[in-house]
């Protein structure tokens, strides 16, 4: 049946109200004091005195020295510091530290190193899944957690039947859309991907 | 050793590493996140303080007063630099003292980038003050204490507001061949139409970041960075110290496309927050500042004129260029591909540049190529249309064996056009396209199928490397090359295992580090050929210290297996090695083989899509992309390189688009947010085909460069194919679903 664009369009939109946001709180003059947490840090625990200010991302990498995770723009548009916590993916730069006191972080170093890779590692190794690597972390990070995300039946916006959650090359495209690689290895990333389900599977 | 006649046949002919698709030896790292890009040398950089930059605020202008109390003031707070305080540095013009000559038409001190030099601002988001403290947090919290008022000045903003306004550009002068109005005018079949390309962010995922640390009066610098030397020329020079006071240190880059080419407010600040402060000093620029702060592709305004005969012979190609940058500036060439890639008798190519005050305008990925196949390659397409001529028949028709300007008497050294495009139509299933526009359809999709021809200049340049083989048998292979992604650590390690007869897990590749003999770098899709070539002849002199030693004089030695051998006798390279090892040197050269040949690397784009027929969204549904390109060194990160491009293709069609506010001067869209990029809901699976072909006149190793061909002509594909599913033919890049809409010549169906 033709239809107008105009009239298809008004079927399926409909008004946000915009929520009003507020203007800059005044800046501090006197620093936070800094706060001791513990982050369990693949596996370990890790004591910090932190400002509580510092994102995730940077304990991670300007305390702790783990440098695997990267940053790529500091507020959530890019995913290059995917991490887990609690085993669920998050973008580390916008969460703070303090929030995670006790709490179980998984980054790329404690996924696996050279020679002793983990199975998404290497594939992605296998299939060219990178090429300045900069993204590579966050994806291999993110990939990980995706995987188990389908398994566990989480639905997608591509997925058609929400009682059906399969893996498909659509649901991982749709699903790691929050990684960036700017390099444009998807097409790799995806088969290594792939690779690694169907070797679980 | 200069190249200056063809390659004969020479041991990477042997094919024995090089040429076989090899995994990235760098990978394990890469993948396990130990690769250490430059923010992140901790263990260097003991007690390093953390530099936060503020940018201008304003267009065009000057800074009227600027009050830092309340940050210096603030806690942890150890340097805040601004013009007032800054030191004194050296603009272009000015080249590191004690450094040789420029080259001919080099500028000297060309790299320079001062910083905090005065109240005048030239760009929004030039830097205007660097805050130093203990800690990252307590330096951008001070940042915002520093306030700024300006005095804003009238900017020229509008590249077609000002485009009348352009003159010749100086690297870019007229050519002109035949008589292209005449030929136009008589020429049966015609085309007229302009096209516009907006400014485009390189957005590489690793923002610039630079840390510095003094040991005396020498300055280390970790810096992200394409070519280690020109870093080390633009710092020495704007510091006004000598060039072997300063070492750059680039060992992984976190991607580049150009934008790392140059040097910016960064790696300054640092170094010369780090010398006041007496310790090291890292800063890294903001998502959202590198937008503005730093460099990008220029926009482009460009008339195409195309005149044919009734069989699709072109009499007439006319290409007009605008585009405007800084005073300085380079123009965007994007009327260059326009000289090479077809035939025809009567031709006139035009370059005007105008004066913008935008931010500067530099290289991209296939600087000039890129946009000027966007429009070329759907003019093409027009003119195939109005002729009635399938489009890869057209391209067929106007194919030349030598440089349409000068003449037979300069041949190209290779030139597969013509195979690129049979060979993709045959695997793409071209036949299966319909050429009018909305007859294949999938449901409410519209699917259409679009081409494009694809040539990138071959770019030859000066490059070392230094090697050594230890007693453990090991080759280790120095230079400053530099890895952005491209595969030099690879496909180095590949071409020092061929020439030596090792494992590939024999040969050990150390790069981006200003203390290794001076190299290509990466850019213009010179690297792997040249930066090969330069190992390719330290390779070779360290065989024959080899030989020496082992006293085979002979010429007929042959290394395989970790062995040399020579009339029937053969010992371990280990062995002759010995505790010492031995080590080479080598470097190549250009002569004018790139002047007797025209070099290029030629390929075609075959793109699917399938644009909804009610909302206009397009979906790239398959992509092919057939190479022409030289010897493939490794080809697995070759076709990478054609992905990335491929998909940065696809982007500038479809979505990349800095927008400027002509009122203020900026581009408004400065994050991964706005300014879009492809992820991976855009990119299908992509197929790549390299045809065989080796290249005696490019290199020894007989290679070009295929990180650049890789976008060239991509976007123009995937527009022709837009049109050939709606009808839509639309000139202002990207193809926006708001430009479809109201072009569309084809009715919704639900
Ligand atoms: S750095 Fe966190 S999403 Fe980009
Ligand atoms: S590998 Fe460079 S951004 Fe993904």
């Amino acid at each position: 049946m033709p239809v107008t664009r105009r009239d298809a369009m008004m079927i399926g939109g409909a008004a946000v109200a915009a929520a009003a946001t507020g203007g800059n709180a005044a800046v501090p003059h006197q620093p936070p004091a800094p706060v001791a947490i513990t982050l369990r840090v693949n596996g370990k625990a890790r004591r910090l005195s932190i400002d509580p200010r510092v994102t995730l991302l940077d304990a991670l990498r300007e305390h702790l020295h783990l440098t695997g995770t990267k940053k790529g723009c500091d507020h959530g548009q890019c995913g290059a510091c995917t991490v887990t916590v609690e085993g669920r993916r998050i973008n580390s730069c916008l969460s703070l530290a303090v929030m995670h006191h006790g709490d179980a972080i998984g980054t790329i170093e404690g996924l696996g190193r050279p020679g002793a890779l983990h199975p998404m590692q290497a594939a992605f190794v296998a299939h060219d899944g990178f090429q300045c690597g900069y993204c590579t972390p966050g994806q291999i990070c993110s990939a990980v957690a995706m995987l188990a995300e389908i398994r566990a039946g989480i639905p997608s916006h591509v997925t058609d039947d929400l009682m059906q959650v399969a893996f498909s090359d659509a649901e991982v495209r749709e699903r790691m859309s929050g990684n960036i690689c700017r390099c444009a290895a998807y097409p790799n990333i995806v088969a290594a991907i792939r690779d690694v389900q169907e070797a679980g599977a | 050793m200069k190249f200056e006649s063809p390659a004969g046949r020479n041991p990477i002919d042997q094919g024995r590493v090089v040429g076989v698709a090899q995994p990235r030896i760098d990978g394990p790292l890469k993948v396990s996140g130990l690769a250490p890009y430059s923010h992140e040398y901790h263990a260097e950089a003991p007690g390093v303080a953390y530099g936060v930059m503020l940018g201008a605020g304003i267009g065009k202008g000057r800074i009227t007063a600027i009050d830092t109390s309340a940050a210096e003031a603030a806690p942890g707070v150890l340097l805040v630099l601004t013009y007032k305080n800054a030191p004194r540095q050296f603009d272009i013009g000015h080249a590191p003292p004690g450094s040789p000559a420029p080259k001919k038409g080099e500028k000297p001190g060309r790299h320079n980038a001062p910083q905090l030099q005065g109240p005048a601002i030239k760009h929004f988001d030039q830097s205007v003050a660097l805050v130093v403290a203990e800690s990252f947090e307590q330096a951008r919290a001070a940042a915002q204490l520093v306030h700024v008022s300006y005095a804003a000045a009238p900017g020229k903003f509008d590249l077609a507001a000002e485009k009348q306004h352009g003159t010749v550009p100086e690297d870019a002068p007229d050519s002109v061949v035949g008589d292209f109005d005449a030929a136009f005018a008589a020429a049966p079949t015609t085309v007229d139409v302009t096209y516009t390309t907006p400014d485009q962010a390189h957005s590489m995922m690793e923002p610039q970041a630079s840390m510095a640390r003094w040991d005396g009066d020498t300055l280390t610098l970790w810096t992200s960075h394409q070519i280690v030397h020109w870093a080390v020329d633009g710092v020495a020079g704007t510091l006004g110290i000598p060039t072997d006071k300063v070492r750059v240190i680039s060992a992984y880059v976190g991607g580049g496309f150009g934008s790392k080419l140059m040097i910016y407010g960064d790696p300054i600040l640092a170094a010369l927050a780090a010398r006041q402060l007496g310790r090291p000093v890292k800063v890294a620029l903001t998502r959202p500042q590198i937008y503005n702060h730093t460099s990008h592709r220029p926009a482009t305004i460009q008339r195409l004129r195309l005149g044919a005969d009734s069989n699709g012979k072109l009499l007439a190609i006319g290409h007009d260029v605008w585009c405007g940058n800084q005073p300085g500036g380079e123009p965007e060439k994007a009327a260059d591909q326009t000289k090479l890639l077809y035939a025809g008798a009567n031709r006139l190519l035009r370059t005007r540049q105008t004066l913008l005050d935008l931010p500067l305008g530099a290289s991209m990925r296939a600087p000039g190529e890129a946009v000027g196949l966007l429009a070329l390659e759907c003019a093409m397409d027009e003119l195939a249309e109005k002729l009635g001529i399938d489009p890869i028949e057209l391209r067929i028709r106007n194919d030349t064996r030598y440089d349409p300007e000068k003449g037979p008497e300069r041949p190209f050294s290779t030139r597969q056009l013509v195979e690129c495009l049979r060979t993709g139509a045959e695997r793409f299933g071209w036949s299966r396209r319909d050429p009018v526009p909305g007859k294949v359809r999938d449901g409410r999709w519209l699917i259409g199928y679009g081409v494009a021809a694809a040539i990138r200049n071959n770019l030859t340049v000066a490059s070392g490397a230094r090697v050594r083989l230890g007693g453990d048998g090991v080759l280790t292979i120095q230079t400053q090359m530099t890895d952005i992604g491209t595969g030099s650590y690879t496909i180095l390690a590949q071409i020092g295992a061929e020439m030596l007869g090792l494992p590939i897990d024999k040969v050990r590749v150390e790069l981006g580090d200003s203390s290794f003999p001076q190299a290509a770098g990466s850019g213009g899709s010179w690297g792997a050929n040249s930066s090969g070539a330069g190992l390719f002849y330290a390779c070779r002199n360290l065989r024959d210290a080899i030989a020496a030693k082992a006293g085979y004089n002979s010429t007929d030695v042959q290394f395989a297996d970790g062995r040399i051998s020579a009339n029937g006798h053969s010992r371990s390279l280990a062995e002759i090695a010995g505790h010492d090892g031995i080590a080479a040197e080598g470097k190549v050269e250009f002569g004018d083989l790139t002047k007797q040949y025209a070099q290029a690397a030629f390929g075609a784009h075959f793109a699917e899509v399938a644009v909804d027929s009610i909302t206009c969204e397009v979906r790239v549904r398959r992509m092919l992309s057939v190479c022409a390109a030289g010897r493939i060194i490794n080809p697995q990160t070759a076709r990478s390189q054609c992905l990335g491009g491929m998909a940065m293709g696809i982007g500038a069609a479809l979505m990349e688009d800095q927008i400027v506010d002509t009122r203020f001067g900026y581009f408004v869209n400065h994050d991964l947010a706005e300014y879009h990029v492809p992820v991976h809901a855009d990119i299908p699976d992509m197929e790549v085909i390299f045809l065989d072909e080796l290249d005696d006149k490019s290199s020894p190793i007989k290679a070009k460069g295929v990180g650049e061909l890789g976008i060239c002509g991509v976007g123009a594909a995937v527009a022709n194919a837009v049109h050939n599913a709606t009808g839509a033919r639309i000139r202002d890049y990207p193809l926006t679903l708001d430009r479809i809409m109201a072009k569309i010549t084809v009715p919704a169906v639900a």
